[in-house]
């Protein structure tokens, strides 16, 4: 049971009168990170949702390893707002290993290797919904590895964490990549894109405008609105 | 205040009559709280997590039965358990059982609805990181339930309290039967009418009594689980 590569063909996304997303085209395949560039607004967790399957295109075919049918096999996500049960932290990673058909007997050990990963094993009692927002982002990231993933989609994984945190999360996200994890991730800090990208989406009101290696993307920009985005991360209207 | 000290005593000396009357208001109520959650928290939780034609009229009427008058629901099941009513041949009528049924039926309404909202509020915060689990139809329920399980404990609470303060249901399909279906409303109702003003103003205090722990637990609980489950 494979989730790749993903394949987005001629999607739109509208709700009511606003198109959110617009003849988006993009393959998402085995590789290193793809990043998911943009201003606010631009469309990029609209992107992910998609990519993972919560929501319908309104126009245009989504497919996972050339099958329509959205249920998650190996993809996992982590959302720019984690939500957690009632449960404790570990409680919430072993529901999710419990979710992800992880055997009874096996789940105990890979839910302390996983706390351990991200740096939470002191916290393993703690109700999940008193953590930190950084804290909780930790949590929600060893929560989509317990689903030993093959395709890893996270929407600024890293927007409300410490710089020391950041770097430890920039690691284990690195880490998973070398162990053949595609990450398909958002971001709007262009030093973590320089560091972890191997190509680049860059997505302007609901368009992508650019798609490219990131070298290419950093070197030369095609579009205004990517040149703008790289010089100041701001772009005026057109 | 003659009556206020006699009612005292009669509570305080424990006598027998009295707390076999309070024992059968608690077995009926906590029974018949039983057996509405067992329709009421699954029959909610369903509602909340599913969309079907004429979904919106449901949850409009489940809303307006939380109402529903104690009489009518006993007149209701009065005529379904009398001996020319359908479940006549099961001679139920004027036993612990019926009344059971009775406040089951009066605040299995109540359960389901306030589960529905409870239910479909945290679904909306959750939905997308289950489904982003995979977790499917059933076992979302399941975890659903036991996510919001402080908030259905006080649900449940709320459902007790109705069952034990009402009198008209319990006091229509039991009959007041002295040492058999006399309950504590059922009771204050008769001795009120009959003048013995100890016995009802001191079946009274047992019932505020009652009602005040349980509020007193329910938030206890609250505050222990805030801390605890967050
Ligand atoms: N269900 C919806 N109904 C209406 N508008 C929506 C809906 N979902 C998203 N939008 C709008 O679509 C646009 C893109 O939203 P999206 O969350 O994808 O942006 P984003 O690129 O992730 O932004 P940010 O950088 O702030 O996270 C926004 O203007 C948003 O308000
Ligand atoms: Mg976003």
């Amino acid at each position: 049971m494979s989730d790749l590569p993903v394949t987005l063909t001629k999607v739109s996304y509208v709700v009511g009168e606003t198109s959110i997303l617009r003849d988006v085209d993009l393959v998402v395949r085995t590789g290193a990170p793809t990043f998911v560039v943009g201003p606010n607004g631009s469309g990029k967790s609209t992107l992910l949702r998609l990519v993972m399957g919560l929501i319908t295109p309104t126009a245009g075919a989504i497919e996972w390893a050339g099958a329509r049918d959205p249920a998650p096999r190996r993809r996992a996500m982590v959302f720019q707002h984690p939500v957690m049960l009632r449960r404790s932290v570990a409680g919430n990673l072993l529901y999710a290993l419990e979710q992800a058909g992880v055997e009874k007997s096996l789940r105990d050990r890979r839910c302390s290797e996983l706390l351990q990963k991200v740096g939470l094993s002191d916290l393993a009692d703690r109700p999940a919904r008193r953590l930190s927002g950084g804290e909780r982002q930790k949590l929600a990231f060893a929560r989509a590895l317990a689903r030993s993933p093959e395709l890893l989609i996270l929407d600024e994984p890293t927007a409300s964490l410490d710089p020391s945190a950041t770097l430890a999360l920039e690691r284990l996200i690195a880490q998973a990549a070398a162990e053949g994890i595609k990450i398909l991730m958002a971001s709007h800090d262009l030093g973590q894109m320089r560091r972890l990208a191997g190509d680049v989406v860059f997505l302007h009101r609901g368009r992508i405008l650019e798609s490219a290696s990131a070298k290419d993307f950093f070197e030369q920009p095609v579009s205004a609105q990517a040149s703008a985005f790289l010089r100041s991360d701001l772009i005026l209207e057109d | 205040m003659n009556e206020g000290s006699s009612a005292l005593v009669l509570v305080l000396s424990g006598d027998p009559a009295l707390y076999a009357i309070v024992r059968l208001s608690l077995v009926v109520s906590l029974s018949a709280v039983g057996l509405a959650a067992l329709v009421g928290l699954p029959l909610g939780g369903l509602i909340a997590l599913t969309r079907f034609p004429g979904r919106a009229g449901v949850i409009v009427l489940l809303n307006a039965f939380m109402g529903l008058p104690p009489v009518v629901v006993g007149l209701a099941v009065f005529l379904l358990l009398s001996r020319s009513g359908p479940l006549g041949s099961w001679g139920l009528l004027f036993t612990p059982t019926a009344m059971v049924i009775a406040q089951a039926v009066l605040i299995t309404p109540i359960i389901a609805a306030l589960t529905r909202q409870t239910v479909e509020d945290d679904w909306s915060e959750v939905r997308d990181e289950l489904n982003a689990m995979g977790v499917g139809p059933l076992q979302r329920l399941m975890t659903l339930l036991y996510d919001a399980r402080i908030a259905l404990v006080t649900v449940l609470l709320a459902g007790f309290g109705r069952a034990a303060a009402e009198v008209g249901a319990v006091m229509i399909v039991g009959g007041n039967i002295n040492g058999f279906t006399r309950v504590m409303t059922t009771a204050i109702a008769l001795e009120t009418s009959k003048g013995d003003l100890p016995l009802a103003m001191g079946l009274g205090l047992i019932l505020i009594a009652i009602v005040f722990a349980i509020n007193a637990s329910a938030w206890a609980l609250r505050l222990y689980a805030e801390r605890r489950i967050g």
